[in-house]
């Protein structure tokens, strides 16, 4: 079997970083990432459930500049997971595959994430729109 | 050109029998966790400031409950199949792979009845 003329996976080291790339790996790793969140989210319902003094011990952690931080990354990571899953589903389609195509979207997707990342905090924070 | 064997065609089964069931689940919660993963950021964002008796009496009605029990159940059903393939892609070992698959198995399953239980007791719990 002749291997010169087959395609080679990218070896990090000696390969230049693209947007498809970058977006590829970081939904692999935000994927990870969420799956961590989880426990996060269960910890948050069993305490909700179990009464406000449990409540007190997650609201004290998340509002604690790590928990703020952490729950920040897990935001960011659950829009970003979400507006890439999108072109994901647009890819499984089979529309968007042309390298600039993708590489537009993969940039919209990074932009957008992080816009709506904020957008939400911003909400959260009342900073924009009404109380609930 | 296919390597696949007429038989094999025929039947449209991998060696695991399971066909392509496995990447339609994953785009099928896909589909179904955009508009929850929407509902959920926009939820909590709104609830961020909220007390305690506030938070329960959002969690005790009956929509949010249905909402919350769905995403609970596409979401891990998401995750579980996602870590699935990552851990197929990454780690070679056969012993390592097949502990990693059962660990990811047991960790979905029981933080996945975790969730859902909270979930339940506070919609009928109370």
């Amino acid at each position: 079997m002749s291997g010169s003329e087959r395609p080679l996976s990218p070896h990090l080291h000696i390969y230049r970083w693209e947007v498809t790339m970058a977006t590829s790996i970081l939904h692999r790793a935000s994927g990870v990432f969420l799956g961590l969140g989880t426990l996060l989210l269960a910890w948050w319902l069993l305490a909700l459930a179990s009464g406000p003094q449990a409540f007190g011990t997650v609201h004290a952690f998340l509002t604690y500049w790590v928990g703020r931080l952490v729950l920040f990354g897990f935001t960011w990571a659950l829009v970003y997971h979400l507006l890439n899953g999108i072109r994901h589903l647009f890819w499984d389609a089979g529309h968007g595959f042309e390298l600039p195509v993708a590489a537009r979207s993969g940039i919209t997707v990074i932009v957008g994430s992080i816009l709506l990342t904020l957008l939400a905090w911003a909400y959260g924070y009342g900073l924009i729109g009404g109380a609930l | 050109m296919s390597l696949r064997s007429p038989l094999g065609r025929i039947r449209g089964l991998g060696p695991a029998h399971e066909g392509a069931s496995h990447w339609w689940m994953q785009r099928l919660t896909a589909l179904a966790l955009i508009p929850l993963v929407l509902w959920f950021v926009t939820s909590m964002a709104g609830l961020a400031r909220a007390d305690y008796d506030v938070v329960v009496a959002w969690a005790s009605r009956p929509l949010v409950s249905v909402l919350m029990l769905t995403l609970i159940l596409a979401g891990f059903y998401h995750l579980k199949l996602g870590l699935q393939v990552v851990i197929e892609d990454y780690i070679h070992d056969r012993f390592l792979k097949m502990t990693a698959q059962v660990a990811v198995i047991f960790f979905s399953f029981t933080t996945a009845i975790a969730c859902l239980f909270a979930v339940l007791k506070l919609a009928l719990g109370n």
